[in-house]
C-alpha cells in the first residue's frame, strides 16, 4: 500500500465521510445506557449499597466481580501494545491503538467500581497517603491499598503511553483537516509535532522503554487483583495459583474484547486492508492458546482441592459443579474451555463472523467466571451457618449494563475523534517490509 | 536556527538518506530531517547525539522507589504504627508492591515530561508549518532541511540535483 492509501484509509472515515445511521443509533443506545448508569449510581448514593443483592456473607457481589472483569479487559490492551512491540510483531500496528483506548476506558470504569462499593464513597481518598489532621496513614499490608496504587499508576501509565503514540497521528490529522475548529483542536492536541529526526529519536526511546516497563506493570496490576482474593483464608480463594491465573484470565478476556471491537470497526470503516484476515488468524491463535491455559488453571484448582485434602475446599468444588450456581459454572466452562476449541480449525480463525461469535462467548464466559469467583466462596465458606446465595438485584444489572453502555459511548466518540489505527507504525512496517 | 531554511521533500526514506549524505559532503552541517514515521539511522546520519531520556527515566524510577518505600516504612513504623495481628511493623515484603508501582509511575511521568520539554512540544506553532508542502511531512514525504548561511543558489542547485519531489523555502 502506498503512504497515501494508508493515510486515506484511516483519515477519510475520520475527516471526510459523514457518519452513518448505525453510528448514530449506537450512540443513542449507549447514551441511554450511560444515563441508566448515572441513575444507578445516584440511586446507590441516595440509598446505600443495600440496593445491591449483597447479604451477610456475600459482601462483594457484582461490584467487585465487574471490577475484576473490567480491569482484565484493560489488561490485554497494554499487553498487546507492549509485549508485541518488544517482540517486534508487525501485526500489532493495526490493532494497538484501539486496544490501548480500550485499556484506558476499561481501566477507568474498573476504578469506579471499588469506589462505589465503599459504602461511603466520598471518603475514597482515605486510601491515599496524605498528611491529614487525624495523623492516620493507610494500612500498607492491605491488598486493597495495593490495589489503589496499582490502578492509579496503571491509569496514568496507560494514558501517557497511549497519548505518546498518538501525537504523530494527531499531527497527521491536523495536517489533513480543513481549517476550522477540528484543525485547531488537532493542532492543540498534537503539541506542534513536526516529525523531526530528533523528536522521533526521543519518542521511540521513551515509547520502547515505557513498553518494557508495561509488561511487569500489567502483571503486577492483575496479580494484585488476584491477591485481593488469595490473601485471605477462604476456601477457593486462598490459592497460590491466583495471581498468574488472574493475569492470564485478564489477557484472555481482553483479547476476546479486542476481537469483539476490531471486527465491527473493520467492517464499519472498511479497514479490510489494514486489519486483515491474517490479523484475525493470529488473534484467534492467541485466544486458543489462552483458553488452553485457562482450562489448565481450572483443572489445577480441582486437583489442588483434592490433593490438599481440605474438607472445605473439596466441598466447595462439589458446590461449584452441583450447587446453586452450577448451571452458570457449566456455562462458563463451555464458553471458556469448550467453544474456543473451534479455533483449532483455520477456517474459523479466518472467518470474521465465526471468530466474533467465539470472542463473544469468551467475553460471557470470563464475565461469569468473575461473578462466580466472587460469589461462590462467600456462599459456601468454612461456616455452614453463613451459607447464603447471592442474587443480584435490578440495580446490580442496571449498573453493569450502564457501564457497558458508557464504555461503548466512549469508544464511539473515540473512533470519531482520534486516528484509530496507528498510522505512523503501519507506514513504518510497510516500508520495512518493502525494503526487506 | 539562524539564517534561511530550504526544505526538500523526497518520496522514500532511502532517497532522504542519500540526500543527507550528499548534503553533508557538500559541507552543510545544520541539517534536520522530517518524516511521517521513525526511520532507523536517520538521526545518526544527521549527527544527532543519542537521547538521554532513558537516563532520566532510570533516575526518576530510583527516586520513585525510594519515595514509595520510604513513605511506607516511615508511616508504618514511626508515624502510625498499628499492631496488626502481631506482625512486625517493618513488614517490608508487603511494601514491595507499592514501591514497584511508584517506580514505574515516576519513571514514566518523568520520561514523558522530558520527551515533551526536550522536543519543544510546548510550542504549538513552528515556523516550518508556513512552508507550502510541509503538511506532507506527516503524510507521505520525507523532508530534508538545509540551513543556508551565504549563497542560497548553491544550496538550491544542490537540492535540485538530488531530484526531490518538492523544494520549499521556509518563510522567515
Amino acid at each position: 500500500m502506498s503512504y497515501e492509501a494508508i493515510t486515506s484509509e484511516v483519515m477519510n472515515p475520520l475527516l471526510m465521510t459523514r457518519v452513518g445511521r448505525i453510528w448514530w443509533i449506537s450512540l443513542l443506545v449507549s447514551l441511554a445506557l450511560t444515563v441508566m448508569m448515572v441513575v444507578s449510581i445516584l440511586w446507590l448514593f441516595a440509598n446505600g449499597i443495600g440496593v445491591w443483592g449483597l447479604n451477610q456473607s456475600n459482601i462483594w457481589g457484582f461490584a467487585i466481580a465487574n471490577y475484576v472483569w473490567w480491569i482484565g479487559i484493560g489488561n490485554a490492551g497494554t499487553l498487546i501494545s507492549s509485549m508485541l512491540l518488544l517482540t517486534r510483531q508487525r501485526w500489532r500496528a493495526s490493532v494497538n491503538r484501539f486496544a490501548e483506548a480500550m485499556t484506558l476506558f476499561a481501566a477507568a470504569i474498573a476504578g469506579l467500581y471499588p469506589i462505589l462499593h465503599l459504602g461511603r464513597p466520598w471518603f475514597f481518598y482515605w486510601l491515599m497517603p496524605y498528611p491529614n489532621t487525624m495523623g492516620v496513614w493507610p494500612q500498607w499490608r492491605s491488598p486493597l491499598v495495593w490495589d489503589f496504587f496499582a490502578i492509579a499508576s496503571y491509569l496514568i501509565f496507560s494514558l501517557l503511553f497511549w497519548y505518546t503514540g498518538l501525537i504523530p497521528d494527531l499531527a497527521t490529522a491536523r495536517d489533513r483537516a480543513a481549517p476550522g475548529l477540528r484543525r485547531a483542536l488537532y493542532g492543540f492536541m498534537s503539541f506542534g509535532w513536526t516529525g523531526s529526526a530528533s523528536d522521533w529519536l526521543r519518542l521511540e526511546s521513551f515509547y520502547k522503554t515505557a513498553a518494557a516497563m508495561a509488561v511487569p506493570l500489567v502483571f503486577s496490576v492483575h496479580s494484585v487483583v488476584g491477591l485481593d482474593f488469595a490473601a485471605g483464608l477462604a476456601p477457593g480463594w486462598a490459592e497460590t495459583i491466583f495471581p498468574p491465573y488472574f493475569v492470564f484470565g485478564a489477557a484472555y478476556s481482553g483479547f476476546a474484547m479486542v476481537v469483539t471491537l476490531a471486527i465491527p470497526i473493520r467492517w464499519a470503516f472498511n479497514l479490510q486492508g489494514l486489519v486483515t484476515r491474517s490479523h484475525l488468524n493470529v488473534m484467534g491463535k492467541m485466544l486458543l492458546f489462552l483458553s488452553l491455559i485457562m482450562s489448565i488453571s481450572y483443572a489445577t484448582e480441582w486437583f489442588m482441592a483434592w490433593y490438599a485434602g481440605s474438607e472445605a475446599e473439596r466441598d466447595l468444588i462439589l458446590f461449584k459443579f452441583f450447587g446453586a450456581y452450577a448451571p452458570y459454572y457449566w456455562l462458563m466452562l463451555a464458553c471458556n474451555c469448550v467453544i474456543p476449541l473451534a479455533l483449532w480449525v483455520p477456517a474459523v480463525r479466518r472467518t470474521p463472523k465465526l471468530i466474533l461469535a467465539v470472542a463473544l462467548a469468551i467475553n460471557l464466559g470470563m464475565w461469569l467466571e468473575r461473578i462466580l469467583i466472587t460469589t461462590t466462596t462467600p456462599s459456601h465458606g468454612h461456616l455452614p451457618s453463613s451459607w447464603q446465595i447471592y442474587t443480584p438485584t435490578i440495580w446490580d444489572w442496571t449498573l453493569w449494563f450502564g457501564t457497558l453502555g458508557f464504555f461503548t459511548l466512549l469508544f464511539l466518540i473515540f473512533v470519531r475523534l482520534v486516528p484509530f489505527i496507528s498510522l505512523h507504525e503501519v507506514k513504518q512496517f510497510d516500508w520495512q517490509r518493502r525494503r526487506a | 536556527m539562524s539564517g534561511h531554511h530550504l526544505l526538500a521533500g523526497f518520496a522514500e526514506p532511502g532517497e532522504l538518506m542519500g540526500a543527507i549524505e550528499k548534503a553533508r559532503e557538500a559541507g552543510f552541517s545544520d541539517l534536520e530531517a522530517y518524516s511521517p514515521f521513525a526511520i532507523e539511522g536517520v538521526a545518526e546520519a544527521i549527527g544527532h547525539r543519542p537521547t538521554r531520556i532513558r537516563i532520566v527515566m532510570a533516575v526518576a524510577g530510583v527516586i520513585g522507589a525510594a519515595c514509595g518505600f520510604g513513605l511506607q516504612a516511615w508511616s508504618a513504623m514511626v508515624a502510625y504504627p498499628i499492631n496488626s495481628g502481631g506482625r512486625p511493623l517493618f513488614s517490608w515484603p508487603a511494601f514491595m508492591l507499592v514501591t514497584f508501582e511508584l517506580t514505574v509511575l515516576f519513571a514514566v511521568v518523568a520520561g514523558f515530561v522530558a520527551f515533551i520539554l526536550r522536543s519543544g512540544l510546548t510550542k504549538l506553532h513552528q515556523p516550518l508549518f508556513a512552508a507550502p508542502n510541509f503538511h506532507r511531512a506527516s503524510h507521505d514525504l520525507f523532508f530534508l532541511r538545509v540551513t543556508v548561511d551565504g549563497d542560497a543558489n548553491a544550496a538550491r542547485e544542490l537540492l535540485k540535483g538530488l531530484s526531490p519531489i518538492v523544494i520549499d523555502e521556509v518563510p522567515a
